[in-house]
């Protein structure tokens, strides 16, 4: 007997969530999770993508539309009687039990006998390395040692899906890269439906095979990281994933699908994205704006910051500010100098234009 | 997924047909604990039979509806829970149950039909029944438990069993022991000598000059009521100051003896609340020894005047300042220093600083301790029994008005409601009112700040009323025990045990131990009632702290108001209301040891519950849910995770209740019978034959076994925490 998975699919149709009469935590969302995928909601807070997660644990119950895991319509029926673990930000362990009781705590739910549970827990924690751990107390672990029982615990249910809410908000930051590698590690070896809460864009581009980004209660987008990275949606996504300088620009032309636009005479072709000839946005990484061509947008250099493995620049231009970055430390541009400013032939994307919204960096 | 079988439903089948088919369905004359039922002509003799032999004697045909309620349930048997026709027909079934329960528990009485319009109806009932026994109780519980899963069935609380059921638990037995009672006591104040239901006979006592009066403006008495209330006000305004006046001194002085301080607040705990007012006739009375000391000093003849409201009001200073300063300790400890390290930044100095920042902050808190002083004061039977002399105050009014020579039910109604006005406004302005007001901040960060210490010009004065307060209190304390040891106060002042041995002596015969001292009977009573109790008291407020801190629910707020309003109501209120209310079927339990253990638990039940939430609150709910979502339903989840973290908090429960059930007199001394007395009437029988000695050695040994007691606790609790880690596990390393 080993661990295994029995991941299962996860779908959405058309599910919302109201706390009392006002307040929509999740509008109307349609998603569909494949079984063996690593998906990862992510957002600012408050933008519903935890209820979202709840609602697939079973702790908030839908208040409209249906929600289905594997065959099974499950909106009705209380965390318990769904097949899914999560792992929470705190961890949650019972300080009252051992590590091992722990881990057998929802073994012992499940119909198992008392020695297959604690082979089984034993199995878990070997998976996650702590096998030699298992007669100490949660309090007498460091805080990634707990984080790898709370996942041993999800995992020895063998659930149809595996949640996670903000696993690494409690870690520092070198543990954090460590820790993540190996529940994608894990997710990959066994092949686990895995649903990830997260509010760090960097977590999310790093573990997911999907992402799928949440405003106000709705998703704004979803797709593979570097979908997202490099053709986001709008506004909102470009600047969320990764920063983005978002800079107001002209379509003049349109070619075979592809745009000519203006921005204070510098001219740019581009994929339209659909876009008609008038006002748009340009999106652009702060790697992608390259500093020494003789041609592009006049900008003087505003600010210079030395953060150690790179510097980053402030860019001021008629058409606002910008930030840049480049790799260079050793000879900085100084502060006040004018120069050319213009973008890479790969990661620009052009959006619709929008009043109001975020201006550039 | 779901388990095809469902064992709780089927336990709840079978617990009802139980009920119905197998245990006697009246109460026995002999006690709900006796067993003599078996051996007495069992299942046919009518006193013992269960319903169902009753109906097959062609007897108490009104019970057999209830069948139909009890065979509804089979239909359901093998039908999937998200099936209509489960939830309909469960709730269906159990509602049809619990209510004819009711109707014809209270229609039909001792005496036939209770309603004269039924004996037009039906004609006269040439039968009769007594008091519910195990039979119909079991039955109660299995319409009600079935009714609760037809509830969960369709969908409340995401179809939780466990705490539908838990929700509905509490709600009948708090609507059965304090709503019903009170209600009940509230219509008995409208009927008339003749039985007969009037208005007029509810504003004739209540406008009586007895309630009322404003003589004592000219010199003769006033009312009751007005006295009551002026005392109250009073009481709640003076130990508000000396609460405040410990605080400071604990929490901003260089005061030395702190502890001694603090451990004043055991003192109200373990104290019966009559014992002060001994203490101080021992002091001040006729005979006192201050009151003889200055009379042989001014030649002068002693007087009386400490029966009456001077007595009352320093009895009750005396017990209830601890309590002021409980609550005041933590809101002056509650400002959070840096507020008043910013003000001194901004160049108040420290005088300024208190009187425009700190003492601004602690308002509400000062509000809330003189609401409780009024309560506490308004409520309070023993003092005013001992001291009041001819000062009528409501709560005593209302005994005498039981028990004395005028026996006025429906008076002991109308006090009974004044005063519950009165209690109850206190209760709705502290909630209402300084509900949204705390200023205090407790925000678990680590506050890093100092509190600065008094000024001079306070801490003086302060000091100085504090302390000599404190040196009062531990005198009279002192003369509790030495007068338990004198052999007659002021008359023959030689040393003696003698009282000790009247109350507890003991003799070792062949067949074992004797107890033959006068108190001991009172004192096994005492300590088994109230470790009945205990658990009881402590379950009940548990799980109602479970379901108002980690359920979400309609009616959650209409639900916590109803679980604490018992907090509100005097002792003397419940006494009253429980003998009017159960001496008669369908609950007959007057004169048992069940209604003291009933009237402990709904008394004590608001501690319980404030001391679960405030343990609950500690807990992080994500241990709740992962253990939810790792397959444990919520009555595993209960048992498994919170109830073991919570051990701490179970104790202290525990023994508060134990001790509160023991200090207990107000409620208990309507409740007493021959055959269950309990130590503090018994106590205030001896007060009234003039034995001092006796009751006041008597009240030494209780306030010593309950003083063992809560030290025992702080042991365990202590070692409990220590090697056990309580807090839930955070960040580590």
């Amino acid at each position: 007997m080993s661990i295994a998975s029995q991941a299962a699919p996860i779908r959405f149709e058309g599910v919302s969530k109201r706390f009392g009469r006002d307040v929509v935590a999740v509008d109307n969302i349609d998603l569909a999770v494949d079984a063996g995928k690593l998906v990862t909601l992510l957002g600012p807070s408050g933008c519903g993508k935890t209820t979202t997660l709840r609602m697939i644990a079973g702790l908030e119950m839908a208040s409209s539309g249906r929600i289905i895991i594997g065959d099974t319509d499950v909106t009705k029926l209380p965390a318990t009687d769904r097949d899914v673990s999560m792992v929470f930000q705190s961890y949650a362990l019972f300080p009252h039990m051992s590590v091992l009781e722990n881990v057998m705590y929802g073994l012992t739910f499940s119909g198992l006998g008392k020695s297959d549970a604690r082979s089984r827990a034993l199995q878990g924690l070997e998976l996650v390395g702590l096998e030699d751990f298992h007669g100490r107390l949660p309090s007498e672990l460091s805080g990634g040692q707990q984080q790898r029982v709370a996942v041993a615990r999800a995992l020895v249910l063998e659930p149809q899906v595996l949640l996670f809410d903000e696993p690494l908000s409690n870690l520092d930051t070198k543990l954090r890269r460590q820790v993540r590698e190996d529940i994608r590690a894990i997710q990959q070896k066994l092949g686990l439906t895995v649903v990830y809460v997260t509010h760090d864009q960097e977590e999310a581009l790093a573990v997911s095979d999907e992402i799928v980004v949440m405003r106000n209660a709705a998703i704004a987008q979803i797709g593979t990281p570097r979908e997202l990275y490099d053709s986001p949606n709008d506004r909102f996504v470009a600047d969320f994933i990764g920063e983005a300088n978002l800079i107001a620009c002209q379509v003049v032309a349109l070619n075979a699908g592809d745009a000519t636009i203006e921005i204070e005479g510098y001219r740019l072709r581009l994929p339209a994205r659909g876009l008609s000839p008038g006002p748009a946005t340009l999106a652009v990484r702060p790697s992608r704006i390259i500093l020494d061509n003789d041609t592009g947008v006049p900008v003087t250099v505003a600010k210079a910051t030395y953060v150690g493995v790179r510097m980053e620049y402030t860019l001021e231009g008629e058409f606002g500010q910008v930030f840049a970055v480049k790799d260079d430390v050793d000879k900085p541009l100084e502060v006040g100098i004018s120069l050319y400013m213009s973008f890479a032939a790969e990661g620009p994307v052009l959006l619709p234009s929008e009043t109001g919204g975020h201006g550039g960096h | 997924m779901t388990p095809p079988t469902r064992p709780v439903l089927i336990f709840w089948i079978i617990a009802g047909w139980v009920g119905f088919l197998l245990f006697p369905w009246y109460g026995t004359e002999s006690g709900f604990f006796s067993f003599e039922w078996l051996v007495d002509g069992y299942p046919f003799e009518p006193d013992y039979s269960p319903a169902v032999f009753l109906i097959g004697q062609g007897k108490k045909l009104w019970l057999s509806p209830l069948l139909i309620a009890l065979i509804l349930p089979l239909l359901v048997l093998g039908r999937p829970k998200s099936d209509p026709i489960y939830f309909r027909i469960l709730t269906a079934a159990g509602a049809l149950g619990i209510s004819w329960l009711i109707i014809q528990g209270f229609s039909i009485g001792l005496r036939g039909f209770n309603f004269q319009w039924m004996n037009a109806v039906f004609g006269a009932l040439d039968d009769r029944q007594y008091g519910m026994g195990f039979g119909a109780l079991i039955c109660a519980a299995a319409f009600l438990f079935l009714f609760t899963q037809g509830i969960a069935a369709r969908g409340a609380i995401n179809g939780d069993v466990f705490v539908v059921g838990a929700i509905g638990g509490v709600i009948a037995i708090v609507t059965t022991f304090v709503f019903f009672p009170i209600a009940n006591m509230l219509f008995s104040a409208f009927v008339t000598d003749e039985g007969e239901y009037s208005v007029l006979a509810f504003f004739g006592k209540f406008f009586d000059d007895r309630l009322w009066g404003i003589g004592c403006l000219t010199g003769s008495r006033c009312g009751a009521a007005l006295n009551s209330l002026f005392l109250a006000v009073a009481v709640g305004f003076i130990t508000t100051v000396l609460g405040l006046a410990f605080a400071l001194v604990v929490t901003r002085s260089g005061f030395r003896w702190k502890r001694m301080i603090r451990a004043l607040t055991v003192l109200p705990i373990i104290t019966p609340p009559f014992v002060i007012g001994l203490a101080l006739i021992l002091l001040f009375g006729l005979s006192g020894s201050v009151t003889v000391f200055f009379a042989d000093l001014f030649e002068t003849q002693p007087t009386r005047w400490l029966y009456g409201m001077p007595g009352v009001l320093i009895a009750q200073t005396l017990a209830f300042t601890p309590i002021a300063f409980l609550v005041l300790i933590g809101v002056v400890e509650g400002v959070s220093p840096s507020m008043e390290e910013a003000s001194q930044t901004l160049r108040a100095n420290r005088w300024q600083t208190f009187r425009t920042v700190s003492l601004p902050l602690m308002r509400p808190g000062l509000a809330n301790a003189f609401l409780l002083g009024f309560i506490e004061s308004m409520a309070d039977f023993g003092n005013p029994l001992v001291l009041g002399g001819n000062f009528d105050v409501l709560s005593t009014e209302i005994f005498f008005a039981i028990v004395g020579a005028q026996y006025d039910q429906g008076r002991a109604a109308v006090l009974a409601m004044v005063l519950l006005f009165f209690t109850l406004s206190a209760f709705f302005a502290q909630r209402v009112w300084l509900g949204k007001k705390s200023y205090t901040t407790v925000s678990g960060k680590g506050d890093a700040g100092m509190h600065p210490m008094m000024p001079n010009g306070l801490a003086i004065p302060v000091m100085f009323v504090a302390l000599s307060w404190a040196i009062f209190t531990a005198t009279v304390y002192g003369m509790i025990v030495y007068g338990s040891i004198v052999e007659l106060w002021g008359v023959n002042n030689s040393l003696t045990l003698k009282h000790y041995i009247t109350a507890f002596s003991i003799r070792i015969e062949e067949e074992g131990i004797r107890w033959t001292g006068a108190a001991w009977d009172s004192f096994w009573t005492t300590i088994t009632i109230a470790a009945i109790a205990a658990p009881l008291t402590g379950a009940v407020g548990l799980v109602t702290a479970y379901l108002l801190t980690r359920q979400k629910f309609v009616g959650k707020s209409a639900f916590e108001f109803g679980t604490m309003l018992s907090f509100a109501i005097p002792g003397t209120v419940i006494g009253v209301s429980y003998i009017l209310a159960f001496n008669v079927p369908p609950i007959e339990i007057t004169g048992t040891g069940i209604i003291l253990v009933v009237s402990f638990i709904f008394r004590n039940m608001p501690v319980g519950v404030r001391a679960g939430i405030a343990s609950m609150s500690q807990l992080d709910k994500s241990l709740d849910e992962s253990s939810l979502t790792l397959g444990a339903n919520s009555w595993q989840t209960f048992r498994r995770v919170i109830l073991p973290l919570l051990r701490p908090a179970i104790l202290a429960a525990l023994v508060y209740s134990f001790v509160r059930a023991m200090t207990a007199i107000s409620a208990v001394i309507f409740l007493v019978s021959a055959e269950y007395d309990m130590a503090t009437s018994y106590i205030i029988g001896r007060v009234e034959n003039n034995d001092y000695g006796l009751a006041i050695a008597y009240s030494t040994a209780l306030i010593f076994v309950m003083l063992s007691a809560v030290a025992l606790m702080q042991i365990i609790v202590g070692r409990t925490r220590t090697g056990r880690r309580m807090t839930p596990a955070g960040p580590g390393l």
